[in-house]
């Protein structure tokens, strides 16, 4: 191994370099970047996971896009979406918005508290929440408490509110790291610019949408992959709370994947699902890059 | 009450409000674990004393012992290969002129973007196909692989702050690549990499679909993976001993988030916004 090429000597590669990058690479390639590959090119056939895999071109797309519990479980993740995307930016931008130069004591404690939903297990977020919905649960129980009876009901068995519901388990996981993002990026602002804004006369709103919002751009960004990505996939959430019932009423496309590939024997069709839906994230996420870079 | 004192006064307000939010479901499983066993509490009720024999019941019925044993041979099989990869590699990306870094990149991009649900299938008959199912290997070697793009991109940001001349004047005087790694950055490195391990911790603890998919006995089955057989078996049963082996599942992550949580909020806050 030489280490003479201080002076970078652009003719001749060391390629004993590539030596630190292989077992990174190694791993990623084979249990990343192949699966990947060869999902799509599973993708392309009808398979059933044992006998010879038969090529059918774009069948399971086309079948796919024309199965109407497929497409409803798609609108079903835009619907989520809101729940996990637009509620807690919304909520945790205008708590920013007040938070401005607001110097609290317990800052420290607040932040851990409200970052909790993040680091537990989904499985366990979706017992607790499984319970506070049950039919003798506390929400009911605090409904009955107020005398509103007739509204309580099995939240997560019916067919209206199962999806909205399990969307503010959502907003609840979400809304902690959102207010915490965006408190941080506030104070990152040069107080300047705000007392500039006092000076032109700007009023609390104005000041929040001149000053505050464009110059939380990059937090903004960052949740909004965050969150949206999370939206979509979202396996464990359903697996737990509803399992995509009742009916195909919270049917979500990762829910599909799974049951078309490990209990209905659907390989092919699984895998064309698991590209669409790896392509409807992509495009999101450079959507939300694309629109959001270039207003600068 | 002047100006500042009210914003003081408004801005407590909407964290104590935003706190017991977050809290209130925790507590009302807590509650429910802890109370008396075979009584049926409301969501209302706060427990007449203190009971533990629901976690007690939970322990030895759901097999959490061995969940989470497994659980933590997962966790130590992924952290330590892949901090050990990663650090290799995003050494090489930030401190050694590698030839087609924007490329690599570019790769190691599709993985920190993809969802992993797409791809379990095809993971699933390589694994079953080299007899890997059911095995601690099964679950570490995807996990290795999917954490690593993160790894590497957070890595190769803390190795940036690292000013160049270290490891240069290093160099000049004749000093191995290795050596410079394992002497005079690795040192610097410590708090980054203690960041990590704790998010790859607390990722790989919670990872559920891969075990789902993998693991078909039962002695091999993961907490979280434990838990969802328990809570799933048990749905129309006793929610207090599911409540109580929730918390069991939760326990090791809590603790370590008690004690660290500053790594887990910075990790998280910080090395998404540097992405």
């Amino acid at each position: 191994m030489s280490t003479k090429n201080i002076y970078r000597p652009q003719s001749k590669i060391d390629y004993s370099l590539y030596l630190y990058i292989l077992p990174a690479f190694i791993f990623y390639i084979i249990f990343v970047l192949f699966p990947l590959a060869d999902t799509f090119f599973n993708s392309f056939t009808q398979w059933n996971g044992i006998s010879e895999k038969k090529w059918v071109g774009l069948d399971q797309y086309i079948n796919n896009l024309q199965n109407k519990k497929i497409t409803s479980s798609i609108k079903h993740s835009f619907i989520l979406i809101i729940f996990y995307s637009v509620l807690p930016i919304i909520i945790g931008l205008l708590i920013a918005g007040i938070m401005i130069r607001v110097k609290i004591n317990g800052m420290a404690t607040y932040r851990a508290i409200l970052f909790l939903p993040q680091i537990l297990s989904m499985i366990v977020v979706g017992i607790a929440w499984r319970w506070i919905y049950a039919p003798k649960g506390p929400l009911n129980s605090g409904l009955d408490f107020f005398g509103l009876e007739e509204v309580s009901r099995a939240w997560l068995g019916s067919f209206d509110y199962a999806l909205p519901f399990v969307g503010l388990i959502g907003t609840w996981v979400m809304f902690g790291f959102t207010m915490i993002l965006f408190i941080a990026g506030v104070q990152k602002i040069p107080t300047e610019l705000y007392d500039a804004a006092k000076v032109d006369g700007a009023g609390a709103i104005s000041e929040f949408f001149n000053v505050t919002l464009p110059n939380l751009k990059g937090e903004i960004i960052v949740a909004l992959v965050f969150t949206v990505t999370l939206a979509l996939r979202n396996f464990d959430l359903i697996y737990i709370t509803t399992g995509g019932g009742p009916g195909t009423s919270t049917m979500i496309p990762s829910m599909f994947i799974y049951k078309k590939a490990f209990q209905m024997n659907q390989v092919g069709s699984a895998s064309s699902l698991g590209i669409m839906l790896t392509l409807l994230i992509f495009t999101l996420v450079s959507l939300i890059l694309i629109i959001f870079r270039d207003k600068k | 009450m002047n100006y500042k004192n009210r914003e003081k006064v408004i801005a407590h307000s909407i964290f104590l409000l935003g706190s017991l939010i977050v809290l209130y479901p925790f507590f009302s499983i807590l509650f429910l674990a802890l109370s008396e066993p075979g009584k049926r509490i409301s969501g209302f009720t706060v427990p007449s004393g203190i009971y533990f024999d629901n976690f007690i019941k939970a322990w030895t019925d759901g097999g959490f012992s061995s969940g989470l044993f497994n659980s933590f041979v997962v966790v130590f099989g992924v952290v330590s290969i892949t901090i050990f990869c990663s650090t290799l590699a995003a050494y090489a990306f930030e401190k050694l002129d590698i030839l087609g870094v924007t490329p690599l990149f570019a790769l190691l991009l599709i993985g920190l973007v993809l969802p992993y649900e797409s791809i379990v299938i095809s993971l699933y008959y390589t694994m079953k196909s080299y007899n890997l199912s059911n095995t601690y290997w099964s679950l570490i070697l995807p996990q290795i692989g999917l954490s690593i793009p993160f790894s590497i991109f957070w890595l190769r940001a803390s190795f940036k702050a690292i000013p160049n001349s270290l490891s240069e004047a290093a160099m000049i005087e004749g000093a191995d690549r290795l050596i410079i790694l394992i002497k005079i950055l690795l040192p610097q490195m410590i708090p980054a990499i203690l960041t990590l391990t704790v998010l790859l911790f607390m990722w790989t603890w919670n990872e559920f679909l891969l075990a789902l998919i993998m693991i078909q006995d039962a002695e091999m089955r993961t907490a979280p993976l434990a838990l969802s057989y328990f809570a799933g078996n048990k749905r129309y049963g006793d929610p207090a001993i599911t409540a109580a082996a929730a918390i069991w599942v939760a326990l090791p992550v809590l603790i370590i988030y008690i004690f660290l949580q500053r790594r887990f909020i910075s990790g998280m806050v910080t090395g998404a916004v540097k992405e």
